[in-house]
């Protein structure tokens, strides 16, 4: 057993048994970073600060919530958006955080796709990166059943029901994940579970686990440098901060991260409380109703580019070539062959490609939402086969590229 | 080396507003008929041209026009003929108390209303006399005078015993002219009246059954139940419900619900009512807003501040 001596005070009790100075050490103080890095580095954390506004939001919404179909959209749109006080306020918190999150998300994503932080050591960060992607995607998803909208009930029809297209034809498994032939009580109950449940806690677990991928091989640069961190850390501790080449995580670096996410904080709640149509759709303030479908069926805009991956082929084509969006970014930091670690503006083609990508998801996105017919349709097609033809030919464009 | 700082914060704030630029009202605009307003104006309808006198106008109503054969003018004494849930047995739906019908439709309205009630509600394509479907008002075909004199004294009359326009309150304005066929969850109102708070369940159940059956009399009118309307001030929002009770069938070709004929100011005071249903707590989210944005401006430019003092030894 350890040696335990007469603690001198509460921090040096803590010390002998937690080894708190060490941790803080660890995980904050003597955590280095680069200092040539700008304010996307601070994505991480608006994204984590993101995530706390929905935990919180969501357990004060919890305590009203009733997930029955009878109840539901009466315990939203009644009881939380009236009777309980400042109900309404959490609500638009949650609904604008779910949206938001995924523009930080995207934001973050593609930052690290243009500085090419997925690869030389940090695979991994991307890897776990992508699976809260998906986890966040499917928490979205759970919890835009819950109010038991219009929406809701016509969006939750319409993506379970992709398992059983074309040459799928896999009934049976869409009726296990309904638990129903079509979403009804069942239905809301297990999404009611994952989306409070089983996804929140993956996604805590996932969090910790990316986390954990960006220690040991610390976060990149914007210039693509490769940083001697033994070194330079050194060089700081003897007191030569402005020489050195890196700082310490806390308070250098999170008092950056503090001014963005302050500046993050003033647009997020302006949209909270002026401008929240965007995340919170019209048409799922209409009850479920099984028997009228709405004249126009969406997904939250954050889903749009692959649905319209899906949607302008016939149907065994479309969801190859969904399932292939779903994977892809995934596989991105073994598709990169290149070796270069730098910014995509000095990897000449790649840099191409990943503007190009950019403004694809963009047309996806717009043409996803807009009615498929006409002009829509075919820019739709045009830009799903872009899409396609972009991710299939990365590795040769990276593959012939100069090294730096 | 130079800061590329500003740069990168433009390009990322640049594509975030055309991506919503183009899901949100670009999309909207592409996926919703976008219907103008038309101010009230009722610019298909003749104007009047005669003025009316409220006296004359009273003995009409309850003599040769008939209208309190059906309705009720509880202001002026005269009680329904029926209940609720009979007369919607009879008519298809409740005919309403006139007490205040002077304040709450145009004029114009009234005057064509009451000589062709299916013209001036538009249901036509539903109600041809021609064709032996009369619409559950009868028409007033003149009591032996000029016809259009007759009628601007009903209308005179209407107007004397409502309350001054600018008095309709959101409630009125709701009951009046949407009650009978719409149903507000969220406020207890019901096609029938308000639903008091009962005493014993069976009386509360009552009430229900009585409601059911007014319900199934209107839906048989109208073709299907016309829906609660707790949350449509989110579900269409303010220029989607103003112009559809301006006219329906701008909207909706061929429409079971009439065109109700109220003014303006009426139509304020509905969505007023609509927007106390489904967005109670507007005035407190604007207020709330406000404080919390001043919060949060403080905030950040203490972290901004914080910021350049911790960063001041770093370069
Ligand atoms: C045979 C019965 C009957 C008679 C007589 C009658 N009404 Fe009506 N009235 C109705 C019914 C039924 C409605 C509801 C129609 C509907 O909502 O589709 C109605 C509706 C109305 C409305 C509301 C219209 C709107 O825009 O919502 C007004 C105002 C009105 N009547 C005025 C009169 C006046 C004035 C007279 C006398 C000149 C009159 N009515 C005579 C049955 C009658
Ligand atoms: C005589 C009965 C009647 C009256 C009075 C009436 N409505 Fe309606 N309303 C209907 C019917 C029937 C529908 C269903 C229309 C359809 O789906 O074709 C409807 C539908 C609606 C809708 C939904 C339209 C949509 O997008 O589906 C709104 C909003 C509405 N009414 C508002 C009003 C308001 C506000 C008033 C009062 C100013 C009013 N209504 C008065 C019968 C009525
Ligand atoms: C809510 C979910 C997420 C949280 C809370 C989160 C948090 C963080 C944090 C705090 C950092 C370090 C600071 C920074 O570089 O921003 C980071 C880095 C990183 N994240 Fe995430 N992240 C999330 C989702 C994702 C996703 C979806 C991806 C993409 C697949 C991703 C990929 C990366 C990469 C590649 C880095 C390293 C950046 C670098 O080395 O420069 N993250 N993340």
């Amino acid at each position: 057993m350890a040696h335990f001596t007469k603690a001198t005070s509460v921090k040096d009790w803590l010390n002998q048994r937690l080894a708190i100075e060490k941790v803080e050490k660890v995980m904050a103080s003597e955590y280095w970073i680069p200092k040539n890095i700008n304010f996307l580095w601070a994505m991480g954390m608006v994204l984590a600060i993101t995530f706390a506004l929905l935990l919180v939001s969501g357990i004060f919404l919890l305590m009203y919530y009733q997930p029955h179909v009878d109840h539901a959209f009466y315990s939203v749109n009644f009881t939380i958006m009236r009777d309980v006080g400042y109900g309404w306020l959490w609500r638009h918190v949650h609904g604008v955080a779910a949206s938001v999150v995924f523009l930080v998300i995207y934001i973050h994503m593609f930052t690290g796709i243009y500085y090419g932080s997925y690869k030389k050591g940090r695979e991994m960060i991307w890897i776990s990166g992508m699976l809260l992607f998906v986890t966040f995607s499917a928490e979205a998803f759970s919890g835009y059943m819950l109010p038991w909208g219009q929406m809701s009930y016509w969006a939750g029809m319409v993506i379970t029901n992709i398992f059983s297209l074309g040459g799928l034809h896999m009934d049976g498994l869409v009726e296990w994940i309904r638990g129903d032939y079509v979403p009804a009580q069942a239905f809301l109950t297990r999404f009611f579970m994952l989306h409070v449940l089983l996804l929140p806690l993956a996604i805590m677990g996932l969090i910790g686990l990316h986390f954990a991928t960006l220690r040991i091989p610390h976060v990149n640069n914007q210039d693509g440098e490769e940083i001697d961190f033994e070194k330079e850390s050194k060089k700081y501790l003897a007191g030569d901060k402005a020489g050195s080449k890196v700082m310490r995580f806390a308070n250098d670096f999170m008092s950056k991260d503090m001014m963005v996410v302050g500046i993050y904080l003033i647009f997020f709640f302006y949209l909270v409380f002026f401008q929240y149509e965007f995340a919170l759709d019209p048409v799922n303030f209409d009850p479920a109703d099984g028997l009228k479908t709405p004249a126009h069926i969406y997904p939250e805009w954050y889903f749009l580019w692959s649905y319209e991956i899906l949607r302008p082929f016939s149907v065994n084509i479309g969801l190859m070539a969904f399932g292939f969006a779903q994977v892809i970014f995934m596989l991105l930091p073994f598709l990169d062959r290149s070796p270069n670690a730098i910014p995509a503006s000095r990897r000449g083609a790649f840099g191409v490609w990943f503007w190009l990508l950019l403004i694809d998801m963009i047309v996806l996105t717009a043409m996803g939402k807009l009615p498929p017919a006409g002009i829509f349709s075919t820019i739709g097609l045009v830009a799903a086969l872009a899409f396609i033809v972009l991710w299939i030919a990365l590795p040769f464009i990276t593959k012939n590229e100069k090294k730096a | 080396m130079k800061n590329k700082e500003p740069l990168i914060f433009i390009i990322v704030v640049a594509f975030t507003l055309l991506t919503y630029w183009l899901v949100e009202p670009f999309a909207h605009s592409q996926m919703h008929k976008h219907v103008e307003s038309e101010k009230f104006a009722y610019a298909d309808l003749p104007a009047v041209t005669k003025t009316g006198v409220a006296a004359t106008g009273k003995e009409l109503v309850t003599g040769a026009a008939a209208c309190t054969g059906c309705h009720a003018i509880t202001k002026d004494g005269l009680p329904a003929a029926m209940d609720a849930v009979t007369a919607a047995g009879t008519y298809g739906v409740n005919p309403p108390d006139l007490s205040n019908a002077g304040a709450l439709y145009d004029a114009k309205f009234l005057s064509d209303l009451i000589k062709n009630p299916a013209h001036a509600l538009k249901v036509e394509h539903k109600f041809d006399a021609a064709k032996g479907k009369m619409h559950p008002m009868t028409p007033f075909a003149g009591a032996g005078g000029e016809i259009d004199q007759e009628v601007a004294d009903i209308v005179a009359y209407l107007q004397s015993i409502a309350v001054k326009p600018e008095e309709v309150t959101p409630k009125m304005a709701f009951e009046n002219a949407c009650g009978r066929c719409h149903a507000v969850g969220y406020e207890k109102w019901t096609q029938i009246g308000e639903k008091p708070a009962f005493k014993f369940q069976k009386e509360s159940l009552a009430f229900d059954i009585k409601v059911l059956e007014y319900q199934e009399s209107l839906t048989k009118y109208m073709g299907k139940l016309p829906p609660d309307l707790s949350m449509y001030i989110r579900s269409r929002g303010e220029h989607f419900i103003s112009t559809f009770i301006e006219n329906p069938q701008a909207h909706l070709e061929g429409t079971a619900m009439p065109r109700v004929g109220v003014t303006a100011h009426t139509a304020e005071k509905v969505i007023e009512y609509l927007e106390d249903a489904g967005d109670t707590k507007r005035a407190e989210r604007t207020a709330t807003g406000k404080n919390v944005m001043i919060f949060i401006v403080i905030f950040a430019i203490f972290a901004l501040l914080w910021k350049k003092q911790v960063w001041r030894d770093l370069h």
